[in-house]
Parts: C-alpha cells; sequence; structure tokens
C-alpha cells in the first residue's frame, strides 16, 4: 500500500525539505518505519523506542486522529493521505 | 515583531478568561511577517490549570485552511492564571518551531498582560507586539 505523508515545516530539515512522501506500509507504524528507515535524521520526532507514538506528534489518516483509531496499528490504505503535526503543549507547570 | 488588532489582542484575553480555572489555549494565523489574521481558540485538551495542549482537531482544519487560504500558521498563545506572561520551563521544553510566534497571556495582574517570543534551541527573547 503507497501512501502520502505530509510532513510539517519543522520536520521538514530531516527530510531533505520535501513537504510530502510516499511510503509503503498497511498501518501507520509500519508507514513511519518505513519512512525513518528512508530518512534516519526524523526517527526520534516519530516513534519511541519501544514503537510506540512520539507523545509531541499528531499523527492523523486522512481526518482521523490515530490515537482514536488504532495508535500505530491504524490500517492505512492505498492513497490514504497521511498527515504529521507538531502537538502544541506547554504550561505553567 | 508581532502584529494584531486590539480586537484580537482582546479574543486571546477573553478566551483566557473563559477558560478558567483552566489555561486557555489557540493558535495565531497570517502572514510571514507577523501579521496575524486571525486567532483560531481552542479547547485546551488538557483541561488543566497548569499544562495545555491545543486540540489536534483543530490542529488539522487550522493547517488545512491556511492552505486553502494562502496563510500560515504563525504560533499559539496560551494563558498563565497565577504567573507573569513569561514561558515556563515546560514552554520552553515543548516549543516545536523555532519559526512561531509564542504569545502568554497572564492572568494573575488586572489588567491582564500579553507578551510576545520566540524560543529557538531553549534561548526565549521577547518580542514587539504592536497593536493596529
Amino acid at each position: 500500500m503507497a501512501a502520502t505523508i505530509r510532513i510539517p515545516t519543522v520536520l521538514r530539515p530531516a527530510v531533505g525539505n520535501q513537504a510530502t512522501a510516499s511510503v509503503e506500509g498497511s498501518t501507520i507504524g509500519e508507514v513511519l518505519s518505513a519512512l525513518a528507515a528512508q530518512y534516519p535524521a526524523i526517527t526520534g520526532q516519530l516513534l519511541n523506542e519501544d514503537g510506540s507514538l512520539h507523545r509531541f506528534l499528531n499523527v492523523y489518516v486522512n481526518d482521523d486522529d490515530v490515537r482514536y483509531i488504532g495508535g500505530v496499528d491504524a490500517p492505512v490504505a492505498d492513497g490514504d493521505e497521511i498527515t504529521l503535526l507538531p502537538a502544541v503543549a506547554g504550561g505553567a507547570a | 515583531m508581532l502584529t494584531l488588532t486590539s480586537h484580537q489582542r482582546d479574543a486571546m484575553i477573553a478566551t483566557s478568561i473563559r477558560a478558567l480555572p483552566d489555561e486557555g489555549c489557540g493558535l495565531l494565523i497570517g502572514h510571514d511577517d507577523g501579521t496575524v489574521v486571525d486567532v483560531v481558540v481552542s479547547e485546551n485538551v488538557l483541561h488543566s490549570a497548569k499544562v495545555y495542549e491545543i486540540d489536534p482537531k483543530v490542529m488539522l482544519r487550522t493547517y488545512r485552511r491556511c492552505d486553502d487560504e494562502g496563510l500560515s500558521v504563525l504560533g499559539v498563545f496560551h494563558s498563565h492564571t497565577h504567573s507573569e506572561a513569561y514561558p515556563s520551563p515546560t514552554d520552553i521544553h515543548q516549543a516545536p518551531d523555532p519559526s512561531w510566534h509564542y504569545v502568554l497571556v497572564s492572568l494573575r495582574d488586572v489588567p491582564s498582560v500579553v507578551r510576545s517570543y520566540r524560543i529557538v534551541d531553549g534561548a526565549v527573547t521577547e518580542e514587539d507586539i504592536v497593536l493596529h
């Protein structure tokens, strides 16, 4: 399955300044691992060492936040658009 | 430099007051020269007086809107309910983008204080807010 990943500005330096990348995979975990294999510099910003999603990354398949559709096991179909965005968080604590 | 209308500034303060006792937050969208076109309010999905996170649905919707309208996400605002309008260690550690404007609204004092910062590699620099 080939999916297109939209890369946010802040992560583009790690992928040769591309706005999109095309990768193979049938789950979000597979797709992100494939992206990391292609661009090792991005690895630590996508997945934790245990294979879970990085806390400060939002990942969407089309319109769905993957946290609500299975996380790294969320299915990816041919032609799906995957969007990565930074999770924006902070606070006085 | 961040350029805002007084209405946009007031909208950030109003959002922060409405969110009490939690921190309020939202995204700033506009032109790359730092002129804000709109303040996009988000729910604080952490529902906390100490931490905030922009709703991931608002993130996706806002980035798509910016693509459609030729705008950029310029940064984020959030409130500190009982501390000064200065980035906390959490804010600095979690600042994702060196090109962003980080606006802090402090409700500690009356009137509320709104200040804007750049955060690059952990270094915080205050910038001017120009009201027009």
